[in-house]
C-alpha cells in the first residue's frame, strides 16, 4: 500500500487552491537497477478530485510525470468545511483514496 | 554445491518477479472509473498521433492559454508546468513534450467549477518543446515554448 497522499485545499476568495502530493514511484519502464536489470513500469494512470463527492478534475497521466507527483488544481462553488477526497490508480492496478477538508 | 542452489533460487525468484510484472503490465484490472486511462494517446510515440489521440488533430495557436515553463531546467527529472486557460469553457487541458518517448504527458477534464488551471512536474529526457492544448466549445487551442533541459529525467 502506497503511502498517504498529502492534500491542502485552502479558500483564496472564492476559489479553492487544492495541492496533492502522491507519494508513488513512476517509473518509466526505461531506467535499469545498479546490476542492470530494467526497473518495470509502474505509474499512476488516472486520477480524480472531488468536493463533496462531485468530481471536479478528472486527470490521467503517462509516466512521464514526476517522481511523488505535485498536482495543483482550483475549483470554485466550495467553501470552507467541504470535503476534498483524492483517489488515484496505477498501472497495477493499485489505488489509493485520501480525503482532507477546505480550510 | 549450495552455492549451486543458491544460485537456482536467485534465477528462480527473479524469473518469478519479472513474470508477475509482465502480468500486472498486461492484465487491465476493470477498475469503474469516470474516465478511462486513453491508452492509444499516452503510448503513441510522436507528437502528431499522440494528438490525434485527444481528438486535437488540428489546434488553433491561442493567446489565451497561458504556459508557464522554466527556460532552462537543470534537472530533467522534475520540470515544473504551469497551466491555465484563460478561453471560456475550457473542458480539457493535456500536456505534451514533443521529444520525450512518449510525448503525451498529462491531460486533465474539469466539471463542476473545477477552473481550467493546473501545475504539474514532469519528467523531460532532453531539451523539447512543452505543448499544450486546451478544448473549450469543441474546438481545440494549442500554446508552446521551448524548455532547455541541461540533466534529463528519463534514462539511468
Amino acid at each position: 500500500m502506497a503511502d498517504p497522499m498529502k492534500i491542502r485545499a485552502q479558500m483564496k476568495g472564492d476559489v479553492c487552491d487544492i495541492k496533492v502530493l502522491m507519494s508513488h514511484p513512476m517509473e518509466t519502464g526505461l531506467r535499469k537497477d545498479t546490476a542492470g536489470n530494467a526497473i518495470p513500469i509502474h505509474f499512476i494512470r488516472t486520477f480524480s478530485v472531488a468536493i463533496n463527492g462531485k468530481i471536479v478534475v478528472d486527470g490521467q497521466s503517462g509516466p512521464s510525470v514526476s517522481r511523488n507527483p505535485v498536482f495543483g488544481f482550483k475549483a470554485k462553488g466550495a467553501k470552507a468545511g467541504d470535503k476534498v477526497t483524492v483517489k488515484w490508480i496505477d498501472s497495477k492496478g493499485e489505488s489509493r483514496t485520501d480525503e482532507a477538508t477546505v480550510g | 554445491m549450495d552455492n549451486i542452489r543458491r544460485t537456482l533460487l536467485k534465477g528462480a525468484g527473479s524469473t518469478g518477479a519479472l513474470a508477475a510484472a509482465m502480468a500486472a503490465g498486461v492484465l487491465k484490472p476493470g477498475q469503474a472509473l469516470a474516465t478511462e486511462w486513453n491508452k492509444a494517446a499516452f503510448e503513441s510515440k510522436d507528437l502528431a498521433s499522440a494528438m490525434k489521440g485527444v481528438g486535437a488533430a488540428t489546434a488553433a495557436d491561442s493567446k489565451d492559454l497561458v504556459l508557464k515553463a522554466p527556460e532552462i531546467a537543470e534537472n530533467g527529472a522534475v520540470v515544473p508546468i504551469d497551466v491555465t486557460s484563460n478561453i471560456s469553457n475550457t473542458t480539457s487541458i493535456s500536456i505534451f513534450v514533443d521529444k520525450n518517448p512518449q510525448p503525451l504527458s498529462a491531460h486533465f477534464d474539469f466539471a463542476n467549477g473545477g477552473v481550467p488551471e493546473v501545475s504539474v512536474r514532469l519528467k523531460m529526457g532532453q531539451t523539447s518543446m512543452v505543448k499544450i492544448v486546451a478544448k473549450a466549445d469543441g474546438k481545440f487551442y494549442s500554446a508552446q515554448r521551448e524548455v532547455k533541459v541541461t540533466a534529463g529525467g528519463c534514462g539511468g
